[in-house]
């Protein structure tokens, strides 16, 4: 990884669905397959166990690799942000298409997130 | 041109739709992406923008998520979309032999769900409503749902 040294990744192996990555206290998950049920289920059972094993405050979504997603993954962001929310924590999204946009709005989602173009800005500013 | 002399089947009886199509496949959730792709790939050849195939995707999503977290609660069961176009629209029926759906009325409204364990938003039937024109919710308990969906394709 480089420069990167401080970047710790998961799940090297389990590079379809999702990776996960953990910068200080902040979990980035990068979606790399369309965000539905059947994908939800795999990515909230890992974001779960690393909440609970690497001192997770803040999560980023990143959707830089993907262009679908429905409401499963208004499920994955609204569980998440439910677990942070007691500690203080921020969730936030990162890489979003016009389409998934258009579902994050709809959702509401933006009213307690924010967007940011990439996962080292949206790293920034949470 | 073409839409105007709809095709006579070997029958003699006149087509009721300028083309049709049937999938039925397991209720298993890796089915998901593969159902919803086979609608996209089937609406295209009505030149839909990238945004209204967008839509459709979604729309089918929702459904079939439903009917095997809901009307097949993940046991085995078959899904049946049956797609068909007339002129500029698409019509997308999903029909399931499930539990059925109690109040469909309640069932509709956004962030109800069932399956607040499974992290559900309650936004499937919002979405569905939202991304296509035409929304129709039958359904019939112990015996199963069917969701009829119809959206105009826009020609430019």
């Amino acid at each position: 990884m480089g420069k990167n040294d401080d970047i710790t990744w998961m799940q090297k192996e389990s590079r379809e669905q999702a990776e996960f990555f953990v910068k200080d206290n902040t979990l980035v998950i990068q979606f790399n397959q369309d965000v539905d049920h059947h994908n939800a289920i795999w990515i909230r059972e890992q974001a779960d166990h690393l909440l609970e094993v690497r001192n997770v405050k803040n999560i980023i979504f990143d959707f830089s690799r993907v262009t679908f997603m429905d409401s499963s993954g208004i499920g994955i962001i609204m569980g998440r942000y439910k677990k942070v929310i007691f500690i203080g924590g921020k969730i936030a999204v990162c890489g979003v298409c016009d389409t998934i946009n258009r579902i994050l709005s709809l959702s509401g989602l933006y009213k307690i997130m924010e967007c940011y173009p990439n996962v080292e800005e949206a790293l920034k500013s949470v | 041109m073409e839409k105007q002399c709809r095709k006579e089947s070997y029958m003699g009886i006149l087509n009721q739709y300028d083309n049709e199509m049937q999938l039925e496949f397991d209720s298993r959730s890796e089915n998901e992406s593969f159902a919803r792709t086979v609608v996209a790939a089937f609406a295209s050849q009505l030149n839909p923008t990238l945004e209204e195939i967008a839509d459709i995707k979604t729309a089918v999503s929702e459904a079939v998520t439903n009917s095997i977290i809901h009307g097949y609660e993940g046991k085995d069961g078959k899904i049946r979309i049956h797609c068909y176009i007339i002129g500029n629209e698409i019509g997308i029926d999903i029909k399931d032999n499930g539990v059925g759906i109690e109040n469909v009325k309640q069932a509709m409204e956004p962030l109800y769900t069932t399956r607040p364990d499974l992290e559900r938003s309650g936004m499937g039937f919002a979405f569905m409503q939202t991304f296509m024109d035409e929304l129709q919710v039958e359904s019939k308990v112990k015996e199963g749902t069917l969701i009829r969906m119809k959206k105009k394709i826009q020609t430019t």
